[in-house]
């Protein structure tokens, strides 16, 4: 049996990828509810590698590529690429995306209408890129944790875990000395009257946001990036930013129900990337950061080829719980 | 350099904001040789919880000065400065009250105030202000020993805005240390500012957004140390026409 901390995003991509090897997998999580104290639960659930890119290391890219396909298999994904607009004034920064970044093509205000109905004639200039996707986060997770039950794993619910396990997943509550919070703020909007069908990132020097179409009407809007561990509920001036960049895509929403506001701490190491490191024979996921969904498919199958490894060589080392 | 009766290996000040990761801000102020790095205290400062990012920031070993970015009165400027005072242990504080919040221009009435207020409660201000002469001379009397005037708007890239204001600055503070804040975006900038006889530069954006921090950082320290030393060798006059570096007497008259 391989025992496993945490059933956030990375515990559970863990216990599915092992699971699905014939590993017997057994979760642990502190909430009483899937996903109540995970981080994916504020997330954007985009799968943007290229976009990313912007301000990530390459790696991002090579390790997020496999992504969309490990997602399809486990909950739906919205393979509609990701629009990059910026405010008139602030155009130079589309220039500054577009040399960072690969996988796009230019659009012109034209074709940004073409795209995006709802903001016909609100910019003049962007970038598409075609192969990105979104998830839901919320459903991602719920289906993940379905799929690993149907592989025969156990979750346990409002279980701490027991003092030594083979996998910790954490997230922030690990605690390894490198890993530092970064907080983000979000909200989740219920504006019908304005059909978005892609991820929109709008760039701006300060404030750059994203806005993930669920469906329905509601969409998530996100992120900021502080450096603080503070957990408490989203600042006035995070969500002046947020809601008054979501006015900027396009005023319409400016009567949108305001559903939800949250904030989540990213577990983030000092490079940005996240890690597997072997401490006192427990492995630790750890430092997804701001990149979970896109990263936890080729970090999760990491683990599991670790895990796997150990416990076809030492089956004794594993312990029983 | 001295300011505040301490002396400064560099005249590269670092900004830590907007970096890709701690990692690579880590990189690059090791390539920048920077005697300073400022940091945010407004939004990472709540209840202290950025400590994991300011620990980081201390493994470098370099001389850490607070800022009160974010701050748009003097009043919440002064509490931000107690807070960073608590936090990092020094009285050095880099001052800003911001008048505008989408040019980020100082307010510099704040800025006056808050810096009597911290400078007799035993502060060493920096302050962010313009290239306005009255208001230098009010912060001195306020107390401060070193002044941080504006090349351009924050984060705007666009070099030195009115080099006249900055050499006039220059002139009617000659024993002031002065340092150039803001607006900073491309190595021949900060030369530049240095050209004028300023003492040091204060940049970020510059470094942090650029493709390459690192490299970035060390094209920065190059170009500081260049204009500086170009400055104190006393470049020649700029004239409008050619002079032949080499004499014209001697050559065959062809005509």
């Amino acid at each position: 049996m391989i025992t496993i901390a945490g059933a956030g995003l990375a515990g559970l991509a863990c216990a599915y990828a092992l699971a699905r090897r014939g590993g017997a997998v057994r979760v642990f999580e502190r909430a009483d509810t899937l996903g109540a104290a995970s981080a994916s639960r504020y997330a954007g659930g985009m799968l943007a590698p290229w976009c990313e890119r912007e301000s990530a290391e390459d790696t991002v890219v090579s390790l997020g590529s496999r992504a969309f396909d490990w997602w399809a298999r486990i909950t739906p994904v919205h393979r509609r690429g990701t629009l990059v607009v910026a405010p008139r004034r602030d155009r130079t920064e589309v220039a500054r995306f577009a040399r960072r970044t690969s996988a796009y093509r230019e659009v012109s205000g034209a074709e940004i209408g073409a795209l995006e109905p709802a903001l016909t004639g609100r910019f003049d200039r962007g970038l598409f890129f075609p192969e990105e996707a979104h998830l839901d986060p919320r459903q991602a997770l719920a289906d993940l944790a379905t799929s690993v039950t149907q592989h025969g794993g156990e979750i346990h619910l409002a279980t701490p875990a027991p003092p030594r396990v083979d996998l910790d997943c954490t997230g922030i509550a690990a605690a390894l000395p490198d890993l530092r919070a970064v907080r983000g703020e979000m909200a989740i909007l219920h504006c019908p009257e304005v059909e978005i069908s892609r991820t929109l990132r709008l760039l701006h020097p300060r404030t750059p946001i994203y806005l993930v179409p669920r469906g329905g009407g509601t969409y998530t809007l996100g992120a900021t990036m502080i450096e603080s561990d503070h957990a408490g509920p989203p600042t006035l001036r995070a969500l002046m930013e947020l809601l008054g960049a979501a006015y900027a895509l396009s005023p319409a929403f400016a009567e949108a129900e305001v559903v939800e506001t949250g904030a989540g701490l990213r577990p983030a190491f000092a490079n940005n990337l996240p890690r597997l490191d072997w401490r006192d024979g427990t492995l630790f996921l750890n430092g997804l950061y701001r990149h979970g969904f896109l990263l936890a498919p080729a970090m999760a199958e990491a683990a599991a080829d670790q895990l796997m490894e150990m416990r076809d060589e030492n089956p004794r080392e594993f312990r029983t719980a | 350099m001295e300011i505040y009766g301490e002396t400064l290996s560099s005249r590269l000040f670092l900004g830590t904001a907007q970096y890709p990761s701690p990692a690579i801000l880590q990189e690059a102020i090791a390539a920048s040789g920077a005697a300073l790095v400022t940091v945010s205290m407004r939004r990472e400062g709540i209840h202290g919880s950025g400590a994991g990012f300011w620990n980081l920031l201390r493994d470098t070993g370099v001389r850490i000065l607070p800022n009160t970015a974010g701050c748009h009165s003097a009043r919440e400027a002064v509490t931000t400065a107690h807070m960073a005072r608590e936090v990092f242990g020094t009285p050095w504080i880099k001052l800003e009250v911001i008048g505008h919040a989408d040019t980020l221009q100082p307010d510099v009435f704040g800025l006056v105030e808050a810096a009597k207020i911290l400078s007799d409660d035993g502060f060493k201000v920096f302050p962010y202000t313009t290239d306005d002469l009255v208001v230098g001379e009010r912060l001195q009397a306020a107390g401060c020993e070193v002044l941080m005037p504006w090349g351009a708007p924050i984060g705007s890239g666009r070099g030195l805005a009115n080099p006249e204001g900055l050499r006039a600055m220059r002139a009617h503070f000659p024993e002031l240390p002065l340092v150039v804040d803001a607006g900073i975006g491309r190595p021949s900038d900060a030369a530049a500012a240095m050209e004028l006889g300023l003492d040091a530069v204060l940049l970020n954006t510059a470094v942090a957004k650029a493709g390459d921090p690192v490299g970035m950082a060390r094209a920065m320290a190059l170009a500081v140390e260049a204009g500086h030393l170009g400055h104190r060798a006393d470049p020649m006059e700029r004239r409008d026409m050619a002079v032949p570096s080499t004499p014209v007497l001697g050559l065959a008259e062809l005509t």
